[in-house]
């Protein structure tokens, strides 16, 4: 039989192969027009106005604030699950242990609390 | 009985021993095999949604006092069905201005992400297409790519709408994944293990939901948001930005964004039945796999349940709900579960 991730990544394979298929089915399907479309048809859609400069703007630093402290939670997750699988095993030293770590990020959530990075302005 | 609930298994293993009889060597029988689930998955994917988008759009009719679709077949369900024939004949507009192969490439990954998850997702008993030790931590982080697919769509589309809801989408999607991933660590601290196999057996006697209520709860939660539904649908306020990230999407494309919106509607409801409510345990009279989709049926019910009836949530308060409420809560649930577990163990 196949190992767990040589499965995976055949199903990876397979599945890239739907979106493309059922792209090129509705090409088949649809109709074709020779001449190209006019400007009009491929601008943005703003509303119906006609759009002021591109899109790519600068965007305000709060997303990136939350952006950073979503990072930081991450890699606790990515810390704690493996904890989590062992936890019944390795017993009240490994509780502690985890408490400390939760505890400073803890902290780390409340300083951020506390100088305004969670508030959206 | 027996047969019913062997139905998928059984035919399965027919399948290969009918390959192998054929003296084609244990690999080639194996990836044909693959590919016949493979293939049956994106038959119930495509099924269950036209289903689901006719169910949506009837059950929200019905509680916002009207009708629903109700022309084309009886109680018109065929209407899904006439809508992706019309979407397959429409033509394909891609904005002069957008970033080409971003703007192509992100509906694309968007499915693939969503159907991915259906590479762990158990739909009955042994119905999975790999069972293997890091099933949960496979879901969660196949999950969280889908906000990379919804931010390279609204990033290439160069539509200030689209990039506004890509913005939203991604802040608030990741902000939600972190309870989300908390929610389920009292579950695996409980079980000790990531295999969705072993955490559904653990849960023969008692139902995790009553052992693990307050991460039942935030993980419902989170998983709205994660899922952009409901009242955490800011990405796409129609009222103010069109359709957010998909607003200059036609034709097939922008099926296939909400193919895989509602697919991963589907997989987030199957797994917090076999996480939460117990898989594939139920009185006999029912097979496994279809206690499964009953379960996982009455959570996208109460999906479409909580986004007809709840108004839309303000960005700043759904923001400042997930940091300042779901993330200690979920924290101090696994904590309470760690202190629970060393004291009645």
């Amino acid at each position: 039989m196949l190992n767990h991730y040589g499965a995976i990544g055949i199903f990876l394979v397979l599945t890239i192969i739907f979106p493309i298929g059922a792209v090129v089915t509705a090409w088949v399907f649809r109709p074709k027009y020779k001449k190209k479309p006019n400007d009009d048809k491929q601008l943005t859609y703003e509303c119906g106005v006609d759009p002021k400069g591109r899109a790519w703007v600068r965007f305000r630093v709060n997303y990136f604030l939350y952006a950073l402290i979503f990072l930081l939670f991450d890699v606790e997750t990515i810390f704690l699950y493996p904890w989590a699988v062992r936890f019944q095993v390795l017993g009240w030293f490994a509780f502690g242990e985890m408490l400390v770590f939760i505890g400073i990020l803890a902290l780390g959530l409340w300083y951020a609390w506390k100088e305004g990075a969670l508030k959206w302005y | 009985m027996n047969v019913i609930e062997n139905l998928f298994t059984g035919l399965g293993a027919m399948i290969y021993d009918f390959l192998i009889w054929l003296t084609l060597p244990d690999w080639l029988a194996a990836v044909i095999l693959l590919f016949l689930k493979w293939l049956l998955i994106i038959l119930v994917v495509i099924v269950d949604v036209i289903i689901l988008i006719w169910l949506e759009r009837k059950i929200s009719g019905y509680i916002q006092q009207r009708l629903g679709p109700n022309r084309l077949g009886p109680g018109g369900c065929f209407q899904t069905i006439a809508d992706t024939l019309k979407l397959m004949g429409k033509e394909d507009i891609i904005p002069r201005t957008a970033d080409k192969v971003l703007f192509v490439i992100a509906p694309a990954m968007f499915i693939i992400v969503a159907v991915m998850l259906y590479a762990v997702v158990p739909m009955g008993k042994d119905m999975m297409i790999v069972d293997f030790d890091l099933s949960m931590l496979f879901f969660i982080s196949v999950a969280s790519l889908g906000t990379l697919a919804l931010f390279m769509g609204g990033w290439g589309s160069d539509n200030k709408w689209s990039l506004m809801g890509a913005m939203r989408a991604v802040a608030q999607m990741i902000s939600y994944e972190v309870p989300l991933a908390f929610s389920l660590l009292g579950v695996v601290m409980i079980t000790g293990s990531l295999q969705f196999s072993e955490i559904v057996a653990a849960q023969e006697n008692i139902w995790f939901v009553f052992l693990q209520p307050i991460a039942f709860v935030t993980y419902f939660i989170a998983a709205t948001a994660e899922l952009n539904r409901g009242p955490f649908d800011m990405p796409e306020a129609e009222q103010e930005l069109t359709a957010g990230p998909y607003t200059e999407y036609t034709g097939m494309r922008w099926a296939l964004f909400f193919l895989a919106e509602y697919t991963n509607l589907v997989a987030v409801c199957l797994m917090c039945s076999a996480v939460f409510f117990g898989g594939w345990h139920g009185p006999a009279f029912l097979p496994s796999w279809a206690w499964m989709f009953i379960k996982a049926y009455f959570f996208i019910l109460v999906f479409f349940w909580i986004k007809w009836t709840l108004p839309r949530i303000r960005m700043d308060k759904l923001m400042e709900f997930s940091w300042k409420f779901l993330v200690p809560v979920s924290l101090g649930n696994v904590l309470l579960t760690g202190v629970g577990l060393m004291l009645f163990r």
